[in-house]
């Protein structure tokens, strides 16, 4: 072929231009639009009319001719508009909402510094958040209780123990149920519900400590041979890990019970002598062991996020090396965050399988570590109220939805979701500062500032 | 207050345990990467007070040399002693409390970090960091104090050079292994380093310095080491090596006459 670069060659500015202008659907602007339409028509597919045999798209068809993918568009269509030409008014909006509510807000606050003295105002709304938590469940419907026991409780115990691993350590680990499903089984096996009898018999609340051993040494394990690896490569080890637990919770049957599991475990009880308490089917109760655990959890990691552990684990997010070269010991705080983390998992997995009273393998699915993942990113990685109100609300919204659409695409409204996120607001609900300068600085090109700290081409010691 | 149990910043005081007053001593160190053999058998002294240049061509092993200095890299055969005291085999993240500070080739600050949690960092070692140890890094590095709420990851090369600098001074090292901290800045810049480097060496601390700038580090320099492909080539007084003609040609630019 002959003269094939001319165009090229004869117009440099022209070209210079375009490039610099960009094609239009090279401009980030438009390939929003894009992907908002291409979740859309997914929506319109996924949610519409059950698919026929052989016929792939039978769902769209019918949604194009009664114009249910016009709703999904005009969603679309409507969530990229607001995003892209109404920010600012939209941020208007939020700062005189919140103006408006400054004046209850000052007013609970002045009653509660009153009460609690200047500094104290804090720990008072605090408090009556804790006691509203503490009655939310007398306040709800038996099928809320449940929700908020089996489903709500268990992930925010288990995204609070996520959010250290990989928000503050910054290691991506994916098989974190592998963890919950070790702390279940610890809590079958020391209360004799397995096919195996444990040395001694435990009451539930002993098992707690025991499945927190249990689990840091099970992270100390598989951490101090792993830890090493970084990012893309710990996910695998991890992921590889979790089907371990997995295969062996369904292939030991002599020792787990096999597919089957356990059934008819014990619950929790308390015998103080004087006074005693038996938990039963009601869940409310659990909810309260629950919260209680969460609360002492919190407190605890929040005390360790400033304190030197937690400056540690930041340094090594940021530069492993560098960060020995300051005094931490890399090794040791990773294995800290890794087996923190597990033995969070671990008392989930106590509380779980004895509300539940049976165990077994499908309970531990991998799919729940990554639910689990993406309810710390969404609501904001490193951020512990973000993750606490990201995770209670994502766990919410599909059960919010079981009545109001097909049960059986409740998850993909929960995808959508996310991928919206992702898109407008990646740093997630309520982002911890450091993920937002993070965020802000990839985009301006700063080194080594990628989410989970794996810098490319760099030097690790 | 004054920093109770640690290291008074008073100049050379020659209470020498070990060889001949060595502050840090390298006797036949190898080091190697799997196969490969970075350094065959070094051997250096960095006197207490001193300032101590190490130069050479690129790859020579002269990071190399450092990072086992600083317990980054455990040495295959050879010693570090440390006042006389075996050292070699002690990780970096323990040797810092010993009182050797490493910045490394690179820089290395804490990108997401602001200046002042950089620093802060840099005390990390330090239970009870000193107040005073702020403002020396501040009034050695005005620019640091100017840029104090600033993400580190958006100063400029030098301005980060110099936090990394003073991130490693906050650990109150008594040695000082430089790693370039030339590299990639303006003629102005690096005679502004060199001359902070002179004035963090007259207020006690010993300097070991990797340059390619060679006049600049030798000017500031009281002895230097030439390696070459894993082994010290030469070993001299700064200004004889300044004169020296083969110096003069490999590493000033010179044609030899
Ligand atoms: N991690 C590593 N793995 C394998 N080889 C390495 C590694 N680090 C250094 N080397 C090799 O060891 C030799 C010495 O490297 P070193 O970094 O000490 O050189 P240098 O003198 O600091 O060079 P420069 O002036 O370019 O920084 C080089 O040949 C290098 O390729
Ligand atoms: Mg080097």
């Amino acid at each position: 072929m002959s003269g094939v670069p001319a165009t090229a060659a004869r117009t440099p500015l022209s070209a210079a231009a375009r490039l610099r202008k960009g094609k239009w659907y090279e401009q980030p602007r438009w390939r929003r639009l894009g992907a908002l339409l291409a979740l859309a028509v997914l929506m319109a597919q996924v949610t519409g009319e059950q698919g026929v045999r052989n016929d792939l798209f039978h769902a769209l068809e019918q949604n194009f001719k009664g114009g249910g993918v016009g709703v999904w568009v005009g969603i679309a269509v409507a969530v990229w508009l607001i995003r892209e030409f109404f920010d600012d008014a939209v941020a208007r909006g939020v700062s005189r909402l919140r103006e408006r509510a400054g004046g209850p807000a000052r007013t609970v606050r002045a009653t509660s510094g009153r009460l609690f003295g200047r500094r104290g105002y804090r720990w008072g709304a605090l408090g009556a958040l804790l006691l509203v938590l503490i009655v939310l469940p007398l306040t709800v419907t038996t099928f809320w209780q449940q929700v908020l026991v089996d489903q709500i409780g268990v992930y925010v115990m288990l995204a609070v123990g996520l959010n250290v691993v990989i928000g503050w350590a910054g290691m991506l680990d994916l098989g974190f149920i592998a963890f919950f499903a070790i702390g279940a089984y610890s809590s079958a096996y020391w209360t004799g519900g397995l096919p195996v009898e444990p040395p001694v018999e435990l009451n539930n609340f002993l098992v707690i400590p025991v499945a927190v051993v249990t689990c840091l040494v099970a992270g100390v394990l598989l951490g101090a041979p792993t830890l090493r690896l970084r990012g893309d490569y710990l996910a695998i080890v991890t992921l590889g890990f979790h089907e371990i637990v997995y295969l062996v919770a369904k292939n030991y049957a002599e020792f787990t019970g096999g597919t089957r599991g356990a059934n008819g475990l014990d619950r929790f009880s308390l015998d103080l002598g004087f006074w005693s308490y038996d938990w039963t089917l009601d869940p409310v109760p659990y909810y309260w062991i629950q919260l209680g655990f969460v609360v002492v959890i919190i407190v605890l990691f929040l005390r360790l996020e400033h304190s030197r552990v937690g400056r540690a684990w930041t340094a090594i997010r940021e530069d492993e090396v560098a960060a020995a070269a300051t005094g931490v010991n890399t090794v040791r705080f990773k294995l800290l965050a890794f087996a923190i983390g597990a033995s969070t998992s671990g008392v989930a997995g106590v509380i779980y399988a004895s509300k539940q009273a049976f165990v077994n393998p499908e309970q531990f699915v991998v799919l729940f570590s990554i639910l689990a993942l993406s309810y710390v990113v969404f609501g904001g990685m490193g951020s512990v109220p973000g993750v606490l109100v990201g995770t209670a609300f994502l766990v919410w919204l599909p059960q919010f939805l079981r009545d109001r659409v097909d049960p059986q695409d409740r998850y993909m409204y929960l995808g959508a979701l996310l991928v919206i996120m992702m898109i407008y607001r990646p740093q997630g609900l309520l982002p911890s500062r450091r993920r937002q300068r993070e965020l802000r600085m990839a985009g301006e090109g700063v080194s080594g500032a990628d989410a989970l700290g794996a810098r490319p081409g760099g030097e690790r010691g | 207050m004054s920093g109770v149990g640690l290291e008074k910043d008073t100049g050379p005081a020659p209470e020498a345990a070990g060889a001949a007053g060595a502050l840090l001593e390298l006797r036949d160190l190898h080091v190697c990467y799997g196969a490969i053999e970075a350094l065959k058998g070094i051997s250096l002294t960095v006197a207490e007070g001193e300032v101590v240049a190490l130069l050479g061509a690129n790859g020579a092993g002269k990071s190399t040399t450092l990072k086992a200095a600083s317990g980054m890299l455990a040495p295959r055969t050879g010693e570090v002693l440390l006042r006389g005291e075996r050292v070699d085999g002690i990780k970096s993240h323990e040797l810092v409390h010993f009182g050797i500070g490493h910045v490394p080739e690179g820089r290395r600050v804490f990108a997401r970090m602001s200046v002042l949690e950089n620093l802060r960092m840099g005390a990390y070692r330090l239970r009870r960091p000193d107040p005073d140890d702020l403002d020396r890094v501040f009034s050695l590095f005005p620019v640091l104090a100017r840029r104090r709420k600033q993400v580190s990851g958006t100063l400029s090369g030098g301005e980060q050079q110099m936090l990394a600098i003073g991130r490693a001074l906050m650990g109150k090292p008594e040695l000082l292994l430089l790693d370039e901290p030339s590299m990639g800045l303006a003629p102005l810049i690096v005679r502004q380093i060199f001359e902070i480097l002179k004035e963090i060496n007259a207020q006690g601390t010993t300097l070991l310095l990797v340059e390619q700038n060679a006049s600049q580090a030798l000017r500031l320099a009281d002895r230097g080491y030439v390696l070459e492909t894993g082994t010290v080539v030469m070993a001299d007084a700064a200004p004889a090596l300044l004169s020296d003609p083969r110096i003069r040609a490999a590493y000033l630019g010179e044609v030899p006459e």
